[in-house]
């Protein structure tokens, strides 16, 4: 996964709130086995209105997605992501992620910035006055800025996330860094907790 | 062991304080996961990933898989006709294979929906960490265990190294006083629940469920509840194990035995919120207050009693939840002031990780008994599990569903998120005991209504929403 320093260019305004992933990636999309291909079922039923808003012009070169409150709730299905990004997404703003969808972001490297209500209000006024604003998505400084309309603000990410999108950092790794503390764990857990099959196959 | 007494703290504290392998400075602690729930859609690109890497699956032992997301309901015997779902069922059974992962595959006794098979088999057991690659795993909280969902990335870690990086959520707490009035189910405390919370309420907190009213429910009914607190926007929720959970487990296949059994019952009864313990946030809900709940939006917190009529957008406090409640009658193509039970339905739903256990199929079997669904109502069951659809064969209920005219099933998600095909059509209207009513999520165009077992199977019988009283 390549690091992710700054993202700069139009973006696309989804001004509702609780967007759940079934309307951002489709349940009949999740039967690939890859993770890519998913571009064009990236909100497959909202885009067969043509004014919807990644119908319109310049929606195509956008970065970045603008969506309100509880963006990306419901199912935990990563492909929302993954689709997000095969659209050309680099970074998506909300004054609140779903849990699970924020988590899938910084594990896949699409930038999530959650702001507060205001700034983001802001910067869909921003939007609404020129479609074509460069948003601005600054990940080592963490702020987000709309250059044309003065805006500038913090966005929240907490210090090993920024890090790892910084990177581009493979999590498993920076994991097994601890292998002596997960071996040292699994000794001691009590006898009682279950196994689905024996650690050893019988015969083995 | 990682099982100190006299601790003090909430449930929440003590189950994730005795997960934590590692906490390293400025990094979010690892926690180890006790069990690891796989199916079929999420997990190809997990697998794919830790091949490309050259890892194995560190803890096969504690690594369950199923197919239960796009499995066909019927014609078992014939060979599953949609290529995608076959090949990604095909994946899955070559994973399991190449990592000698149990799979309970399409056919066996024990293949079900990931969230009904873990408790079934004792396998989600109080105190464990339990994670799948589906944001419904917060069934298994019921347990008083710590049970959410992850991401595809998140599955390909904890296959790797059976541990998860969590920052620790917020601790909440919903106690429920007071007794549901006869009639009332676990769906309709938990709808009321997300209502009060709104969607995105519990965002960032782990709810602990306590009170009364949640004591008072079945294991069934406790997995119901737990189930939903996904809809409420929250990463987990909990019930403190009792007497009613250790009945439960009791005698099961993965269940502790004998000498262990007593240890493991000695560790569970410790796992309670200590008196005095404070919640970061608390809503308190009055069970009696409540009645039966069907939703009339596109969020599970879009509901209202039965009794009641579909709500004035004007009704919601903030221009977003107003704009929300408009968009949602738009959809679902439904006007303010409609009484509920004036609403007809085209199909009804009965089964999911939801409503989709023995103790639901019993509920709308005795609605059904010796009466008929409703003409040009299409109406379904589908078990939660193989084992649950053969225990109700056992005790004559998928006789009293077909004689009434459902079609009885095999065991699946089914129409809850219709990737297997059975969904409705456009702008049909469907009255379901699953657990999201987002656009679509029934299929394209489809309209769900979210009830309980008993009212959906009243629903089938009338045509249109109603109660078991009222037929």
């Amino acid at each position: 996964m390549p690091g992710i320093q700054r993202i700069a260019g139009r973006a696309v305004a989804l001004e509702r709130r609780d967007v759940d992933t079934d309307q951002i990636i489709p349940a009949a999309w999740l039967k690939r086995v890859e993770r890519t291909g998913f571009s064009a079922g990236l909100f497959g039923a909202w885009r067969e209105d043509p004014d919807f808003v990644l119908n319109r012009p310049g929606a195509q070169e956008a970065k970045v997605l603008v969506g309100g409150a509880n963006f990306g709730c419901g199912s935990s299905r990563e492909h929302a992501v993954w689709a997000l990004q095969d659209f050309g997404f680099q970074a998506v703003i909300s004054p609140a992620l779903a849990d699970i969808f924020r988590g899938n972001c910084i594990s896949s490297g699409l930038v999530p910035v959650e702001t507060d209500e205001d700034t983001v209000a802001r910067v869909f006024a921003a939007l609404a006055a020129d479609p074509a604003a460069q948003v601005v998505v600054d990940v080592a400084e963490r702020t987000l800025a709309v250059p044309s309309a003065g805006l500038l603000a913090p966005f929240r990410l907490d210090d090993f996330a920024r890090w790892r999108l910084l990177e581009g950092l493979d999590d498993v790794a920076l994991t097994l860094r601890h292998e002596n503390s997960i071996t040292a764990f699994e000794t001691d857990r009590p006898a009682w907790l279950p196994q689905v099959a024996p650690k050893e196959p019988a015969g083995t | 062991m990682r099982c100190e007494k006299n601790v003090t703290g909430r449930l929440f504290d003590k189950v994730w304080d005795r997960h934590l392998v590692a906490s390293p400075q400025g990094e979010p602690p690892l926690l180890f996961i006790d069990l690891h729930l796989v199916h079929e859609v999420t997990s190809p690109q997990a697998f794919e990933g830790l091949e490309l890497a050259g890892r194995p699956v560190r803890r096969p032992d504690l690594t369950l898989a199923t197919m239960d997301h796009d499995v066909p309901t019927r014609g078992l015997d014939r060979p599953i006709a949609d290529p995608l779902a076959a090949e990604q069922i095909a994946r899955l059974r070559r994973n399991c294979a190449a990592h000698n992962i149990t799979l309970h595959a399409l056919g066996s006794i024990d293949q079900g929906i990931v969230h009904v098979i873990g408790p079934q088999l004792g396998l989600t057991q109080p105190g464990m960490t339990v994670v799948c690659g589906d944001s419904h795993t917060s069934t298994h909280g019921a347990f008083g265990a710590l049970a959410f969902g992850i991401g595809t990335t998140e599955v390909e870690h904890v296959l790797a190294t059976q541990t998860l990086r969590q920052a620790k959520p917020a601790a909440m707490a919903v106690t429920v006083d007071g007794d549901l009035a006869a009639g009332l189910t676990a769906k309709d405390l938990v709808l009321g629940i997300i209502r009060a919370l709104g969607p995105g309420g519990g965002a960032g907190s782990v709810i602990e469920y306590r009170g009364a009213a949640v004591r008072a429910l079945s294991m069934e009914g406790r997995m119901t509840v737990c189930n939903m607190s996904i809809e409420g926007g929250a990463r987990a929720g909990m019930i403190a194990p009792d007497d009613t959970t250790f009945a439960f487990l009791q005698g099961r296949r993965h269940s502790p035995r004998g000498k262990l059994w007593e240890q493991a019952l000695d560790d569970w009864r410790s796992l309670v919120t200590d008196e005095g313990a404070e919640f970061d946030h608390e809503i308190f809900v009055d069970a009696a207050a409540l009645r039966p709940a069907v939703t009339w939006g596109t969020t599970p917190a879009q509901s209202v009693s039965i009794d009641d009529v579909v709500p004035e957008p004007e009704s919601f406090a903030t221009p977003g939840q107003q704009q929300a409640a408009q968009r949602a009658l738009t959809y679902m193509d439904l006007k303010p002031g409609t009484a509920i039970r004036d609403i007809g339905v085209d199909a009804v739903f009965i089964g999911s990780c939801t409503n989709g256990r023995l103790e639901d199929l019993r509920a709308a079997a005795e609605v059904v008994r010796g009466r008929k669904v409703h003409a040009g109502v299409r109406a379904l069951v589908v078990p939660g599990s193989a084992r649950v659809k053969a225990e109700a064969e056992a005790e004559g209920l998928d006789q009293h569903f077909t004689q009434a005219g459902f079609e009885w099933r095999s065991a699946g998600c089914s129409m809850c998120l219709g990737m297997n095909g059975d969904i409705i059509a456009p702008g049909e209207r469907c009255a379901s005991t699953s657990n999201r009513n987002f656009e679509g999520r029934q299929g394209p165009g489809g309209r769900t209504h979210l009830v309980s077992p008993a009212v959906a199977a009243a629903t089938a019988v009338a045509g249109h929403f109603t109660l078991p009283g009222d037929l």
